[in-house]
């Protein structure tokens, strides 16, 4: 499989990255190289192959649910380029 | 009085304990050669003295007293990627423009409580993303080591090329370092430091820069394996804010060293003798069978039937977790926010602006592998081939061997600006193709420096043990470390 101008141009705005025509146009060859080399994950015979979800066999570590930590806004905007009494400010998204 | 930046992290920790030298002195013989380095080599994205000054007088105080821990008085570098708190973390990117975490991430915490001492922040590719440390907001770090009779500039390898040039480079005692696809290992053997990533769950994650969390892992970059062992002790521990952390206690790596490999099961893989392998290569893996082998260990050959799908398989898994973790780079919560027309175009316009080539590069394959009609085709199919890649692994585990040797990289540290690679992405890649399938199965994996090539840089051997088996490898690699000898850089910065 491969991408074109298009595709790329698609994905680009799905991953919410901005590309100029030039760039869209070398990450086309670029991504084609890269998956020009995983197409041979093709070749291996899968069939019953359960896919792996789990690095390590273990469960899933679950704790009880209750309160453990919270009361820190000011720690949660400290690093915000645009904040308010402790809110987050973004440009307008509803007109 | 000796260079005290020449001394192993073992070394400085008896001599402080004997009150030879105080840590505010060893912290200030680190400070200044870091600021006589540093502009060449660009190591250090931050140097942090008044903070290290003030570490150091903490320690200096326990250690008159006859207490402290671990690593008491003993400064360290620190790998960007860590959540450092009130300090730059920033992954060498320029999306995280001034973040400075309200939190310490668990390793550098676990650090911190055994008295060690930090100098700074080390140079990275940005998100770990590289093998060459090129991809860096701040510039390419350069590798201590250079070929005989040249003054070309080489790469220290990558991710952890700041911390492994600044540990060859004595410009820290040893280094905090993170591995997805060999980010730990790769950068050892290029500067004849030993690097161990352990098994997937050792290391806590909690307040590391997520690249690939299936894959990443914590662990150190030293001068020696000792000093590794030292490292991973305290970096190593059960933590209940990483839910894949494995609750398993950690054993005193340290003891492991000078204990005999006398019968252990050596396995040599034949899928790693690669087409166009340097003969020089196979000339070190066979010198450290021999070691092994006069050392009391019975090598035995093995198969590793999937290990040519490890590379492309792990081009999909780790993109398209890097893609689902980078999302959170939005400008609205940290770092860089570029201004648009509405509130996308302001999402579009600065990750556009914060992210370097190599990251897009990486979002826009991980983006498009897990969009729809493609996941069957990419995703499903690579976490499948990873079954069977942990499989391989599994079934000489079974059958009896106890660790696997190999090269650790498939050459010696190459040029900066390399334009065959800089031409294409994959030749790059193919940097890690010994040490990735280690992290695809989530294994423990050590990179010891085994000899120089015939320009004189330095190489190195990987071994690869069994889950949480940490020890045998540092057994090991102790054995190949003696019959080997160290390898130090000869100074020109």
């Amino acid at each position: 499989m491969s991408v074109d101008l298009a595709t790329v141009c698609r994905v680009a705005h799905l991953a919410r990255i901005a590309v100029t025509d030039q760039e869209a146009e070398r990450m086309t060859g670029e991504l084609n190289a890269i998956l020009g080399f995983v197409e041979q994950l093709g070749e291996v015979d899968v069939s019953g192959v359960e896919p792996m979800t789990s690095v390590t066999p273990m469960e899933m570590k679950k704790r009880v649910d209750a309160v453990t930590d919270g009361g820190k806004a000011e720690d949660v905007v400290a690093n915000a380029p645009a904040t308010d009494e402790n809110f987050f400010l973004v440009p307008k998204v509803i007109e | 009085m000796t260079d005290l930046t020449r001394l192993t992290i073992a070394e400085a920790r008896a001599k402080l304990r004997a009150k030879e030298f105080t840590s505010a002195e060893l912290t200030d013989a680190y400070l200044g050669a870091i600021d006589a380095a540093n502009g060449e080599l660009n190591a250090y994205v931050k140097v942090t003295p008044d903070k290290a000054r003030e570490m150091a007088k903490r320690s200096d105080a326990k250690l008159a007293a006859g207490q402290g821990g671990d690593l008491e008085g003993i400064p360290l570098g620190i790998k960007d990627l860590f959540g450092t708190e009130g300090v730059h973390t920033q992954a060498a990117s320029h999306i995280l423009d001034g973040f400075e975490p309200r939190y310490e991430s668990t390793v550098t915490a676990n650090l911190w409580a055994d008295g060690a001492v930090m100098l700074g922040k080390l140079n990275m590719d940005e998100f770990a993303m590289g093998s060459s440390n090129e991809t860096s907001h701040y510039g390419p770090v350069k590798n201590p080591w250079r070929a005989q009779n040249s003054n070309l500039d080489l790469v220290p390898g990558g991710s952890s090329g700041g911390s492994a040039s600044a540990v060859s480079a004595w410009l820290c005692a040893g280094a905090t370092a993170t591995d997805t696809g060999g980010s730990i290992r790769q950068p050892a053997a290029f500067t004849g430091t030993v690097g161990i990533k352990p098994t997937y769950g050792r290391c806590s994650r909690w307040g590391v820069v997520a690249f690939a969390s299936s894959l990443d892992q914590a662990g150190p970059i030293t001068r020696d394996v000792r000093d590794a062992a030292i490292m991973l002790k305290s970096m190593a521990s059960v933590d209940e804010k990483d839910t894949t952390s494995v609750n398993i206690p950690v054993p005193d790596y340290e003891a492991a060293i000078g204990q005999s490999i006398k019968g252990m099961r050596i396995g040599i893989p034949k899928e790693y003798r690669v087409e166009g392998m340097p003969q020089e290569i196979e000339t070190l893996w066979q010198k450290g069978i021999a070691w092994l082998k006069d050392a009391g260990a019975e090598i035995v050959d093995i198969s590793l039937p999937h290990t040519k799908y490890a590379l492309p398989a792990y081009y999909i898994v780790a993109p398209a977790e890097a893609s689902s973790n980078l999302a959170r780079y939005d400008g609205v919560r940290y770092g860089l926010r570029v201004p648009g027309k509405d509130i996308a175009d302001m999402y579009e316009q600065t990750r556009a602006a914060g992210f370097g080539r190599e990251v897009k590069r990486r979002i826009m394959i991980g983006t498009y592998v897990l969009s729809a009609g493609y996941y069957d085709a990419y995703y499903l199919q690579a976490q499948k081939v990873r079954t069977l890649i942990k499989k391989d692994f599994e079934d000489v585990f079974a059958a009896g061997i106890d660790t696997i040797l190999t090269p650790a990289t498939p050459s010696a540290a190459f040029g900066i600006a390399d334009e065959d690679m800089a031409a294409d992405p994959v030749k790059m890649y193919l940097n890690d193709i010994f040490t990735v399938t280690v992290n695809m199965a989530g294994l423990p994996g050590i990179a010891v420096p085994a000899g120089l090539d015939a320009k004189g840089l330095p190489l190195g051997l990987q071994l690869i043990g069994r889950p949480f088996e940490e020890e045998t490898l540092f057994r090991t690699a102790h054995v190949i470390e003696q019959a080997a000898g160290r390898f130090e850089p000869a100074k020109w910065w």
